[in-house]
Parts: C-alpha cells; sequence; structure tokens
C-alpha cells in the first residue's frame, strides 16, 4: 500500500497470477516490505495483537452461533447445553467471553499509546478517527454480545442501556419502544440483538481494513514522535516487526490462556449464571469492567439527559482530539507537562472505572464528579492550551539519532 | 461546529450543575453480609479435581434432600457417568436414570410416565415455576449452575490477588457458609414469618429452612454423618453441576501454558537475534 512493490514471484503460476490481480505485491508491500520506524518499543505490538483478537473472536463467534439459540426460553439452555454437550463448547464459550475483555484491554492500551505519542497529529487524524469508530463499534458489540447470554445481568443491562435513549426529548420513548422491537426488552429485541451482534464484527473488520489502509500511507508514528528521514530511520516488516509482534502476542496469549483456563468467572458477574427474570431486579446492576468509567460519568451528572450526552460526549470527543491538542511536538517524551496532565487523566480514567463499580452515593459521587471534571478538562483546557504554554524539550535530528542517544 | 460546540457546552453545564447540586443521589440499599469462611476444596487451584467420592456423597444429599424443592434440569442424568464428574459407571448412571419417572407420550400420544433414561434430564420437583412457588412461598432456585450464580465481594485489593492466586471458590464458600449459617437470631432481631436466620445470607433472613443436619443422610462409605461433612460434600457436588467440564478445563491449561511459554521464549531469542543486525 505504500510505494511500488519490487515483489517477484519465484513460480510461473504465481506470475500468471500477480499479472491479472496483484496481491501478492499488495501483501509484500503491505506486511514485508513496509518499511517501519526502527525505534518502535513494544506498546506498538498492539495494532497486531487487536488483529489477533478480532479473528479469535470471529472464529469462536461463527462456532458458537451453529449451538446458540436466539429465543428468550431458549438463549440460557443453550449457552448452558454449550457449556456441557458441545465438543469443547466450555472452550468456546470462555474464550469468547474472556476474549471480550482481552480485546478491549487491549484497545484501552493501543489508545493510551496513541494519546501518550501524539498518534493522532497530523498527517494521521483520518487513521485516529477510524479508529475511534472501531472503538464505537467494539463497544455497541460487546454490549450485544452480553446481552445474548440472557442472564440477569444481561436482561438489566439491556433495559438499563437501551433506556439511555429515553431521555432524548420528545421522542425518547417512541425511540426505546423501536429499539425494543415492543413495549419492554424481549424476544423482539434478543433477536435483533443476535442479528447485530453477528453483523458488526465483519463492519469492524472492514474499518480495520481502512485503519491499516491509513496507517500505510501515512506510516507509522514512533515514540520519538518525528518522520523517518533516511532509510538508516526505518527496517522493513519482515522480519523485523512480525517477530517482534509475535513474540508479544505469544505473552498476550499467556495472559488471555490463564483467564480462560483458570478464572474463567473473574470478569463475569455471577447473577449472569441466573436466567433473566424480568420480575425480579438485581440488586446492583453492575456492567462489564470495560464500561465502567462510562458508567461512572453517567451517573455522576444527576441529569438524566445530559448524563447521557456526557457519556456520549467522553467517547465522541475522541475523536476532535487531533484539533484538541495544539502542540506542535508530537510525542509525549518531550511534552514535560503533557506528560504529568497525561498520566493524571490515566489515574482519572481508571478512578472512574473504579467508581462505576461503586454505589452512586456519598464520597463515590464527590469523586465521580470530579474526575469526569477533569476527563473532560483535559481534552477541552489541558491539551488546547499547553500548546502556547509548554516549554518543550529539544528533539532529535533523526530516528536512529535517538536509538543510538539511548542506547548510549 | 456548532455541533460539537453545544454538545461540549452542554457536558460542562452539566458538570457544573452536578458539582454544584452536591451528594443528592438516593443510597442505595446495600445489604450487610458476613463474608463466609474461605474452604480448602479439591477442586481449587491449577491442578484442582473433583473428589469422586465426595460427588457421589453429595449426589446422595441431592437426590435425598435437596430435589424435594429444587430442580436442576439443566443436567442430564447421565451426565454422573461423564469423565471428571462423580465417576459411576456408564451402567450405574443408567441404573439412577431408571429410578425416575419421566413424563412421556405413548406412541398414540397419550401422556405416559416411563422410566428415566441416560439423555433425561433430572426431572423437576414442581411441574412450573408458580407451583413451586406457592408449595414454598419463593420459588427454590434451580440448582444447575447455582455454585456459579452465587459469590460474594470480595473488595479491594483481594479481587485483584484473586487473579494470581485463582481464587473461583466464592460460589462453594457462600454456599457452604448458608447450610452452616443457620442459628438463633440475635436479640432484637425480628424474624419476619416464612423466614429463617441465617448468619451468612445477605440481610440474614432466608426463606429457606434449615435443610441439613446431622446424621439425616446416610453414608454407605464411613465417612461422618455430620452437618460440616454432608455441606461440604453437597457444595462439591452443586460445584461440579455448575462446572463438570472443571477437570479438562485445567488440564487443557496446564497443556496451552507450557506450549505457550515455550513459544514465547523460542520467539523472544528469534527477536532478539533478528534484531541484533540492527541494534
Amino acid at each position: 500500500m505504500s510505494g511500488n512493490s519490487t515483489y517477484q514471484p519465484q513460480s510461473k503460476v504465481l506470475q500468471w497470477f500477480e499479472k491479472r490481480l496483484p496481491i501478492g505485491g499488495l501483501i509484500h508491500s503491505s506486511f514485508v516490505a513496509y518499511p517501519t520506524p526502527r525505534n518502535l518499543n513494544y506498546w506498538w505490538t498492539f495494532g497486531g495483537i487487536l488483529t489477533m483478537m478480532l479473528g479469535i473472536q470471529i472464529i469462536t463467534g461463527i462456532v458458537l452461533a451453529m449451538h446458540y439459540t436466539p429465543h428468550v426460553d431458549l438463549a440460557f439452555k443453550s449457552v448452558e447445553a454449550i457449556m456441557r454437550d458441545v465438543n469443547y463448547g466450555w472452550l468456546l464459550r470462555y474464550t469468547h467471553a474472556n476474549g471480550a475483555a482481552m480485546f478491549f484491554f487491549a484497545v484501552y492500551i493501543h489508545m493510551f499509546r496513541g494519546i501518550y505519542y501524539g498518534s493522532y497529529k497530523e498527517p494521521r487524524e483520518v487513521l485516529w478517527i477510524l479508529g475511534v469508530i472501531i472503538y464505537l463499534l467494539m463497544m455497541a458489540t460487546g454490549f450485544m454480545g452480553y446481552v445474548l447470554v440472557w442472564g440477569q445481568m444481561s436482561f438489566w443491562a439491556a433495559t438499563v442501556i437501551t433506556n439511555l435513549f429515553s431521555a432524548i426529548p420528545g421522542v425518547g420513548d417512541t425511540i426505546v419502544t423501536w429499539l425494543w422491537g415492543g413495549y419492554a426488552v424481549g424476544n423482539p429485541t434478543l433477536n435483533r440483538f443476535f442479528s447485530l451482534h453477528y453483523l458488526l464484527p465483519f463492519v469492524i473488520a472492514g474499518v480495520v481494513v481502512l485503519h491499516i489502509w491509513a496507517l500505510h500511507v501515512a506510516g507509522q508514528n514512533n515514540p520519538a514522535g518525528i518522520e523517518p528521514k533516511s532509510e538508516k530511520d526505518t527496517v522493513p516488516f519482515t522480519p523485523y516487526a512480525t517477530v517482534k509482534d509475535g513474540f508479544f502476542m505469544a505473552c498476550f496469549l499467556i495472559l488471555f490462556a490463564w483467564f480462560i483456563f483458570y478464572v474463567p468467572n473473574f470478569l463475569g458477574h455471577p447473577d449472569n449464571y441466573i436466567p433473566a427474570n424480568p420480575a425480579v431486579t438485581p440488586a446492583e446492576i453492575v456492567p462489564e469492567w470495560y464500561y465502567l468509567p462510562f458508567y461512572a460519568i453517567l451517573r455522576s451528572i444527576p441529569d438524566k439527559l445530559i448524563g447521557v450526552l456526557a457519556l456520549f460526549g467522553s467517547i465522541l470527543i475522541l475523536a476532535f482530539l487531533p484539533w484538541l491538542d495544539t502542540s506542535k511536538v508530537r510525542s509525549g517524551r518531550y511534552r514535560p507537562l503533557f506528560k504529568q496532565f497525561f498520566w493524571l487523566w490515566v489515574i482519572a480514567c481508571i478512578g472512574l472505572g473504579w467508581l462505576g463499580s461503586k454505589p452512586p452515593e456519598g464520597i463515590y459521587v464527590i469523586l465521580s464528579r470530579l474526575f469526569t471534571l477533569y476527563y473532560f478538562a483535559f481534552f477541552l483546557i489541558v491539551l488546547p492550551l499547553l500548546g502556547f504554554f509548554e516549554k518543550t524539550k529539544p528533539l532529535p535530528n533523526s530516528i536512529s539519532e535517538s536509538v543510538l542517544g539511548a542506547k548510549a | 461546529m456548532t455541533n460539537k460546540r453545544t454538545i461540549i457546552a452542554l457536558a460542562a453545564a452539566g458538570l457544573v450543575a452536578g458539582l454544584v447540586a452536591g451528594t443528592a443521589a438516593p443510597a442505595a440499599a446495600q445489604e450487610h453480609q458476613v463474608p463466609p469462611p474461605a474452604m480448602k476444596w479439591s477442586f481449587a487451584g491449577p491442578f484442582g479435581k473433583y473428589d469422586e467420592a465426595q460427588l457421589q456423597r453429595g449426589f446422595k444429599i441431592y437426590k435425598e434432600v435437596c430435589s424435594s424443592c429444587h430442580s436442576m434440569d439443566l443436567l442430564s442424568i447421565g451426565s454422573l457417568a461423564d469423565a471428571g464428574g462423580p465417576g459411576f459407571t456408564a451402567a450405574q448412571a443408567a441404573a439412577i436414570a431408571a429410578t425416575y419417572k419421566i413424563a412421556d407420550l405413548d406412541d398414540k400420544g397419550q401422556p405416559i410416565e416411563r422410566a428415566g433414561r441416560p439423555a433425561d434430564h433430572f426431572p423437576a420437583p414442581f411441574p412450573n415455576a408458580a407451583a413451586a412457588a406457592a408449595a414454598n412461598g419463593v420459588a427454590p432456585p434451580d440448582m444447575s449452575t447455582l455454585a456459579k450464580a452465587r459469590g460474594y465481594q470480595r473488595g479491594f485489593p483481594t479481587f485483584l490477588f484473586d487473579i494470581v492466586t485463582q481464587y473461583q471458590e466464592a460460589g462453594p464458600d457462600y454456599i457452604h457458609a448458608i447450610l452452616n449459617g443457620y442459628k438463633e437470631a440475635p436479640k432484637g432481631f425480628t424474624v419476619p414469618a416464612g423466614g429463617h436466620y441465617n448468619e451468612y445470607f445477605p440481610g440474614h433472613v432466608i426463606a429457606m429452612p434449615q435443610p441439613l443436619a446431622d446424621g439425616q443422610v446416610t453414608y454407605d462409605d464411613g465417612s461422618p454423618q455430620t452437618l460440616a461433612q454432608y455441606s461440604k460434600d453437597v457444595t462439591a457436588f452443586l460445584m461440579w453441576a455448575a462446572e463438570p467440564k472443571l477437570v479438562q478445563r485445567k488440564r487443557t491449561g496446564f497443556q496451552v501454558m507450557i506450549f505457550l511459554i515455550l513459544l514465547s521464549g523460542l520467539l523472544y531469542f528469534t527477536k532478539k537475534k533478528v534484531w541484533s543486525a540492527v541494534h
């Protein structure tokens, strides 16, 4: 996707094919000859890890769908039949359920890395926005997948989240009825969630292709935040990036396998092993951990409509990041003030995650409000102003110089 | 652009309003729960396995006591003979199945009761949830997934250590505690009609009367016929019922771990070798 490929197939058959459809050249230029900055650290391996996770989710999901029944009377039973009667069904389901959590864990690291090193800045704005779109699609997909189990938490999460739309003035209730396909969360809701949960991963895969395309047009950012200037600044994707990505993927799989095989229900809520019962409200309705920061933002605001706007605003604001950050320097490595505000923001995000799991009372509400305020202030006040006031450190002349400097 | 400004302005206004309004949110009624004592379970940890004799004793308690009120209808009777379970032989499981009466239709379409087969699921004691509730006050929960559907708050930072120590036994610990938690209500505590005082139940008032007491079930293998023993055995059985593939899972996990650690090691040295050319 970048530059002309020098790919020359050896075999006659491949040469014949290449003349008609140069897919070999495309793969070669994208994943073999593609120049990557030589100073990439391990935080840059999460793009590959995320692609792997999407693949794992799609493959396990397709097989699970062969055994799953999207009906309010049968969904929970079919999930349990997968766990008990399908060969390696427990492995498929635990991989898929924990895989969603691992997918989000990896995407959060990927996003924090992008923000720290200024990967959203010119010329990578479109690349960044495509990433935000993928993240939004992931949230929708993950939520609907959680509902499919049709346990108590599935049902009540579906009720709470779809009810958010009732905050829209005038048409809110109509929209909620339309989302439900009825006057309560029921069989039509479960059916459409199943349909969309199957569809959206392929939409994600499509946007991922655009994301990688945009990446290969602009080239990768790197820890120094300066563009490669000569061939000395880059190494070919294969073998250098492939083997580095491969090593860290294997390490990531160890963590993943730990959850699948040893603590498969650690991230789930016990109530989701109780079949959905519209007549009984659970003592606490808690979303999956990867939505907790946004849940905390929602609950920190007493007005429902403004709370919902803040919830969606906290995600959409990411799309404006390239223009909210006014600094000319990309990498946080050379921005001493930004660095402090950034880590404070990471603490606010994790803090909000913790608060999202707490009851909305007393000190928890005050802390949620402070963290929410800082979450938005980071984007709306800190980043726009820092560009004007911050005294940045001198940038290295080239990537290879920054590598040698770091080694000395 | 105006759209974005509106959203930002609204969000900012909401935040300011929220902070000014103070902590007006209603306090959620968090019922006090006594943490159950942590037991030693044979199925805990990376090499955990079910104790076959214990599961067989637990099954006896389920059959003679629990099953008169609780259903367990996600399990087939034949699964008693599955690998990693109570260790009944296929013939024993078939004999157990034959002791159950299963509602069915004969070849003329008339309702009959026939002897159970291994593929049949455990029959429920009540025809439906309403009948179960009418007979018991509240419908007793199905036992198929009960050991995974119960637990208790571990709190910070214990819940993080649980990832490393592989603590997944909050459900069994809780069920075991409930079975041992029936006591005289403390002075000044009024137990409402139809309720029973239990130290470990959230709110302390449980609908289920004390189900097990010393000497209630006869063991054939000489194990002590005490509540302490019964409660451990039936809890282990319920854990198997909820997670019948646990033994396979942990065994496969160990193999996968060895493979992944070796793979990571080999990839690490390959990476070092490849990159040594450019460093």
